[in-house]
């Protein structure tokens, strides 16, 4: 089957891999590299959970190849938090404010809304709401996230 | 839910990705694969080969030429919708891209991507219908032109030969401070449109329409310019009525009839959308005379 060598940046590790040319990013992420916090939910662009971060930019790693991910940066919900010891202030809001219970939509969410919150520090409630309509929760209701989102956005101003 | 196997081709040139398409049988071009991932992982799409045109360089730019926005096929919907140029020259443009899709798909999708798929829903095909904008083709015998009219033959149907890739749009500016409202009816935010409606309106110094241009969008096989309605309005006084009567004529749009929506309820959306954009475009209008 057609494969290619790819060298791809994975929160800040460079990766050398072959890889299948039809596997897709998310695939890539979960299979090769055992990044299994990137969720797999449809399969085909729609619940957003397997959102990760490319060159800075929120992309659906389902709806991506791997060996599109060649000479790129990735960013994972693994490569979120600051050290092994703390937590992102995304994450801590959201265990604060539940903004999760099963945990399946939570990498796309916090991926998504860190490029939300760097590009926009100060977004009023509609606004979180317009960011996470592509990512689908079925527990929280989004209310908890959206809460999250807020006092994060807060935090993460102020320690500026 | 993962795609058949394929050949993967990155050319880095145009020339280089036309010659491949006019050599491989069965081949697809993968611009910014929000659409044709989807194809691909569901197996709706079965390629042997998939030409990737990522890496070719210069096809992603947004520019100002003779009194047109001229913007480059592979150009990320992100791009275009933080654009200034965009917002500042064609601002019916900047509402609309707001509807496509979220933000994880206007980062990756691109403008000519979307023109291709020809979603009949799609914001990006009806604001160049409703522009008519032009459309570069590049193929073996070179480039040509032509207008969206042409190119957009039928549902999810271009006007493209198969060693044919779009490379640019361009779309004619409207005179500064001219009216333009958008319109969408989808189940969700960022979900395919059931309908959407584009108007864009200019008064004369008696306050009399004109020029207009109508588009739907979602309710034919494809977006389409409503010229009965135009008709309507050229020469008149902006009101009510006459955005009424124009919006009637939307009804004339032989509509799709599926699961999301039946024939009758799309045309009635197509009326309400249609008289609502209307309605924007004079405010828009107004409240820009008024600065």
């Amino acid at each position: 089957m057609d494969s290619r060598d790819i060298v791809v940046t994975v929160n800040g590790i460079r990766h050398e891999a072959t890889v299948k040319t039809r596997v897709t990013l998310a695939d890539f992420l979960r299979h090769q590299l055992e990044l299994t916090g990137t969720h797999l939910g449809c399969e085909h662009g729609v619940c957003g959970a397997c959102t990760v971060l490319v060159d800075g930019r929120t992309a659906r790693s389902c709806l991506m190849l791997a060996v599109q991910a060649h000479g790129h940066e990735i960013r994972t919900v693994e490569g979120i938090a600051p050290n092994a010891k703390e937590l992102h202030p995304l994450q801590t809001a959201f265990q604060k404010h539940h903004g999760l219970q099963c945990g399946f939509c939570t990498p796309g969410m916090l991926t998504t809304l860190i490029e939300f919150l760097h590009d926009n520090p100060d977004p009023t409630e509609a606004e979180v709401r317009i960011a996470i309509s592509g990512n689908l929760c079925r527990c929280t209701g989004y209310q908890g996230i959206v809460d999250a989102a807020l006092d994060a956005a807060k935090t993460m101003r102020n320690s500026t | 839910m993962k795609a058949a196997p394929f050949q993967y081709h990155d050319p880095t040139s145009i020339d280089e990705a036309i010659d491949l398409l006019g050599k491989l049988e069965n081949a697809k071009v993968l611009a910014g694969g929000q659409s044709l991932m989807a194809m691909l992982n569901m197996r709706y799409a079965q390629p042997d080969h998939v030409v990737d045109i990522n890496r070719i360089a210069d096809l992603s730019y947004i520019r100002e030429a003779n009194g047109a926005l001229v913007i480059g096929a592979m150009t990320r919907q992100r791009d275009l919708e933080f654009s200034d140029l965009v917002r500042r020259t064609c601002p019916i443009l900047h509402e609309a891209i707001q509807h496509v899709g979220h933000r994880q798909t206007r980062n990756r999708g691109t403008v000519g991507g979307s023109l291709c798929h020809l979603d009949p829903s799609a914001e990006l095909a009806a604001m160049a219908a409703l522009h008519n904008a032009t459309l570069t083709v590049a193929g073996p015998k070179g480039s040509r032109e032509l207008a969206f009219k042409e190119f957009a033959l039928g549902f999810m149907t271009p006007a493209l030969e198969v060693d044919e890739i779009l490379t640019a749009i361009r779309i004619e500016f409207w005179p500064k401070g001219h009216g333009y409202g958008f319109l969408e009816f989808a189940r969700r935010h960022g979900d395919f449109a059931v309908a959407s409606a584009g108007a864009l309106i200019t008064l004369d110094a008696k306050g009399l329409i004109d020029r207009a241009s109508l588009v739907i969008g979602g309710v034919g096989s494809v977006p389409t310019r409503v010229e009965s309605a135009e008709q309507i309005l050229l020469g008149t006084q902006p009101t009510q009525a006459v955005f009424e009567e124009a919006a009637r004529a939307c009804k004339s749009i032989e509509a799709l009839d599926d699961i999301h929506a039946p024939a009758s309820y799309r045309l009635h959306l197509a009326e309400t959308l249609a008289r609502r954009a209307l309605a924007k475009a004079l405010l828009s209008l107004r409240s820009d005379g008024e600065q």
